[in-house]
């Protein structure tokens, strides 16, 4: 499947759903989305590249990696953790900060939010692991 | 306390990041290490003696009332002492006798470890904890026997060791947690506390006997004693360690521990008592007729294992005090004897008695300190031995009930002992130099440091014993017996039933000794005699029964582990039926209201959509259009999601659904040509789980709806949520933040899942991950 259209679409939509993908995670804690589904739509947008450019049989092209991806979200949710071991509480207590912003308001930050981007990398980093492992070409 | 076992461990753990020029000694380095562990024990006898122990107590997990939990009281401190004290020499030994080996690193680490973990065992005051480290010293011992372990001998001894001692262990592990119930405590000081309750309850009996296996395993009592000769496959420092203060002292350790507390029943004295003296016996009759000199040692170290069990079980105050002073004799002259065979050995290249002989020439010094380890295992004057006997032979004379088959039994044994100690001392030192194939000699001093020091102790203690009685039996004594009693050892005696005894005993013995030596024939009948009657060997018993174990299990194994997919599939779909029918069944869950609608009419026709894409997968010939059916009873799926705003859920159904068809795109390329190869029967038989386990879960889903849950739950997430998790989205905040856990598993199993799709397909060439 070699279609030119199909390719510059790709090019421009996997960033285009990367970008909701991300936006899915930073609203979810309020509105829905979440790691969980961000990490599959900025997986499927990957996917959607790769098949556009039938990546899958040239590793060479293909740089992503989706090891690191599934090792940084572990990581991740493991920093996540640490706050609350070192604040005393029990493991997995969410913490949070208020940054005020210039304009009068302010926003929280917290470590459950850090488990949620930890969720977002690691479910990339299975998706594609699927994935490609699937597509490889076989001997 | 704590402080000397994690030196134990960092040191240990340290030995292999040592630089290369304190590498060379780092034998030097342990031994100094013991030392100074022995000499911090020593220091505290002084406390120990006015009755006070050291106690240590740090929280583990006490809910499963398993804590840290160390005393230092008079029976810990001969067991510590022994340890460490005997450890340094060892370790001084091993520095020579390991010089010729490669990976001593390792030898040096297991052998460290293995101290430490005895150290610990005897140390503990919490019966799981004390398990942990008997386990641990089971489990080193495995690494330390198999130490040569291109020789096929040493890595079965080894593992026969680690399973034999490994059942004990499960078995005592069982038995502390049967008796730990009864007072719902694993902490000795509680046992002790409560030690009438333990033994009035019904779980006496029956604990008792579980924990007893464990320390006949360990202690190599019949019948379990076969595993000791196996394990001479280890170095020499080895075997003179697990012999002397370690390992098989552990099982010791352990009844004179728990005899305050299981102690004193009738059926404590008689199965203790007779197991041994059934193994005292074994030991020391099997130990005439072997030809290999460890192999002596080891079955006189059985004889000794059975003396000891015996005392504890005999349980008077004679008895124990006999069997606190021969823990200290055997274990000098075992770990003497032991060493001087490595050493041997190593000169000589032999440990075959009739290929020893006239070393006395040769090998003067390791003559004399010989000659006075294996006088005090005869148990002559003027050695610590001859104490000993004394002192057990008077034990067994008052020994309630069964005295006369103990002291009949006793004394043959220890005829036994007399003509073997005096038959090694000939066959091996004095009579016509055999031709050796290099000259043997004494070079090396800190070959003969260590068996040096411990027979001039057999010599000196033997002739000045009362400090050893005052200082060190003293203490131990009142914590086995659990009253303050006087210990007074001297030498002589006088001339009392027990004297004639002795005497009787020595008499016999070098009568023995002189058959055996001038008449060759005997030794070799008596060998013959006991092919005979001893033919079946139990080691062999052992072995066979292994065997048959793993052939029985490969046999399971096979039949439930077939490999065919589709037939696991099979397996679970119909259990899982099964299951949930029976649940179904049992809880009378066939009544429930149909309480859904059928309106709005387009929810209506979403779901007949579903179900006729669902019933399509099952008839359609192409893959790609069956792909699709199931993609739209997914998306059907997920709009109805959204008809009952569950958003979050709708969205992730739509791009699991999406992600599930691009993966199925993915596989297809790689499937062979699709065709119906099974048979009607098959597809029927299929047809026939299919329908009831979607039966099932047809009822499982009406019920869910009828069950009336609790709502407490949903409503404490909806309260909280904003309030105390600052987030709006209920769903999200209960996966990130309420139920992180959860979370975190299902991330981990989504990764583990992944990694192992990408083991089974990789490329057999490396390929990045």
């Amino acid at each position: 499947m070699n279609s030119v259209v199909l390719q510059i679409a790709a090019k421009y939509l996997k960033w285009l759903l990367i970008f909701f993908a991300v936006l899915a995670l930073l609203r979810g804690h309020n509105y829905p989305g979440g790691g969980f589904i961000g990490g599959l739509m900025a997986g499927l947008a990957i996917v959607y590249r790769g098949f556009a450019y039938n990546a899958f049989q040239v590793k060479e092209e293909f740089q992503d990696r989706p090891g690191y991806y599934i090792a940084v979200g572990l990581l991740a949710i493991f920093l996540s953790f640490l706050p609350s071991l070192f604040a005393g509480k029990a493991i997995m207590t969410g913490l949070w900060v208020k940054i005020p912003l210039p304009l009068g308001e302010s926003i929280k930050l917290g470590t459950p939010f850090l488990f949620d981007i930890g969720v977002f990398f690691a479910v990339i980093g299975v998706t594609l692991l699927f994935i490609f492992s699937l597509t490889q070409k076989q001997h | 306390m704590l402080i000397i076992l994690v030196v134990f461990l960092v040191v240990s753990l340290g030995l292999f990041f040592l630089p290369g020029g304190l590498k060379k000694q780092k034998a030097i380095l342990l031994a100094l290490v013991q030392l100074g562990a022995f000499i911090w024990f020593a220091m505290r006898i002084p406390e120990i003696i006015s009755i006070n122990s050291q106690h240590l107590f740090i929280e583990w997990i006490p809910r499963l009332g398993l804590n840290f939990d160390f005393i230092l009281d008079g029976l810990s401190m001969v067991f510590a002492l022994l340890v460490t004290g005997i450890g340094t020499l060892v370790f001084l030994y091993a520095k020579d006798y390991m010089k010729s080996y490669a990976g001593t690193d390792k030898f040096f680490f297991y052998l460290m470890m293995f101290s430490g973990a005895m150290l610990g065992l005897v140390l503990s005051a919490n019966l799981i904890q004390l398990f942990i480290f008997w386990e641990l010293t089971s489990f080193l011992s495995f690494f330390l026997i198999s130490f040569f372990h291109e020789k096929e001998s040493a890595r079965k001894a080894a593992f026969q060791s680690l399973y034999i001692t490994g059942f004990g262990g499960l078995s005592m592990l069982a038995g502390i947690v049967l008796l730990g119930s009864v007072v719902d405590s694993y902490s000795l000081t509680d046992w002790v506390a409560h030690a009438g309750m333990i033994r009035e309850s019904h779980l006496y009996l029956p604990g008792l006997l579980l924990i007893l296996v464990g320390v006949f395993t360990k202690s190599a009592q019949f019948p379990f004693h076969f595993w000791l000769p196996g394990a001479m496959q280890a170095p020499a420092p080895v075997s003179s360690y697990l012999h002397s203060a370690t390992m098989v002292k552990a099982g010791v350790f352990l009844l004179a521990r728990l005899s305050p507390v299981l102690g004193g029943t009738s059926e404590w004295v008689y199965i203790i008592s007779l197991i041994g003296v059934l193994t005292m016996l074994t030991g020391s009759y099997f130990a005439v007729t072997q030809t290999d000199l460890k192999g002596i040692l080891a079955y006189t170290t059985i004889n000794a294992l059975g003396v000891l069990v015996l005392l504890l079980g005999i349980d008077t105050k004679e008895s124990i005090k006999a069997a606190m002073l021969f823990l200290f004799i055997h274990a000098f002259y075992k770990a003497t004897l032991f060493m001087v065979a490595g050493l041997i050995e190593k000169k000589t290249g032999t440990r075959e008695l009739s290929r020893l002989g006239g070393l006395i020439k040769y090998m003067p010094f390791t003559f004399i300190i010989s000659l006075l380890a294996l006088l005090s295992m005869a148990g002559l004057p003027p050695l610590l031995g001859f104490l000993g006997k004394e002192l057990i032979y008077e034990a067994k004379v008052q020994s309630p009930g069964i005295a006369s088959l103990v002291l009949v039994l006793g004394v043959t044994s220890n005829i036994f002992m007399v003509a073997v100690s005096l038959f090694f001392v000939r066959k091996v030192f004095l009579g016509k130099p055999n031709s050796y194939e290099k000259q043997p000699n004494e070079k090396g001093l800190a070959f003969l440091i260590g068996p040096g020091i411990l027979a001039l102790l057999s010599l000196v203690l033997g002739l000045f014993p009362g400090n050893l009685g005052n200082a060190i039996i003293k203490p131990a004594l009142s914590v086995v017996y659990a009253e303050a009693v006087d210990v007074k050892l001297v030498l002589w005696h006088g001339f009392n039933k027990v004297f004639f005894l002795s005497l009787l005993t020595i008499v016999l013995g070098v009568l023995l000794f002189w058959g055996m030596l001038k008449r060759k024939q005997l030794l070799e009948t008596w060998r013959k005699v006991n092919g005979v009657i001893f033919s079946i060997e139990l080691d062999q018993v052992f072995a066979w029964v292994m065997d048959k174990f793993v052939a029985v299990s490969k046999l399971k194994t096979k039949a439930v582990q077939h490999g065919y997919h589709r037939y696991y599939i099979l397996t679970i779909f119909v259990f899982t039926t099964l299951l949930l029918w029976f649940q179904v069944f049992i809880t009378r869950s066939w009544n429930f209201g149909i309480a859904f609608t059928l309106k709005p009419f387009y929810i209506s026709g979403l779901a007949v959509v579903i179900i006729l894409a669902a019933a399509a997968t099952t008839v359609l010939r192409s893959r790609i259009v069956t792909i699709i059916a199931m993609g739209v009873a997914g998306y059907g799926i997920s709009l109805i999601f959204l008809y009952y705003s569950a958003i979050d859920l709708a969205i992730t159904q739509i791009l699991v659904e999406t992600l599930t068809v691009v993966m199925f795109m993915a596989i297809l390329q790689r499937l062979p040509r699709f065709a119906v190869l099974s048979s009607r029967r098959t597809r029927f038989r299929d047809f026939l789980i299919a329908l009831a386990f979607g039966s099932v879960m047809t009822v499982l889903a009406l019920k869910a709806v009828n069950v009336n849950l609790n709502p407490s739950i949903s409503k404490f997430f909806i309260e909280n949520s904003y309030d105390r998790a600052f987030g709006e989205n209920v769903v999200n905040v209960i996966l990130v933040d309420f139920r992180a856990l959860d979370t975190l598993g299902e991330v981990t199993v989504l990764t583990i899942a992944a990694l192992g799709v990408y083991l089974l397909l990789k490329k057999p060439k490396k390929s990045k991950l």
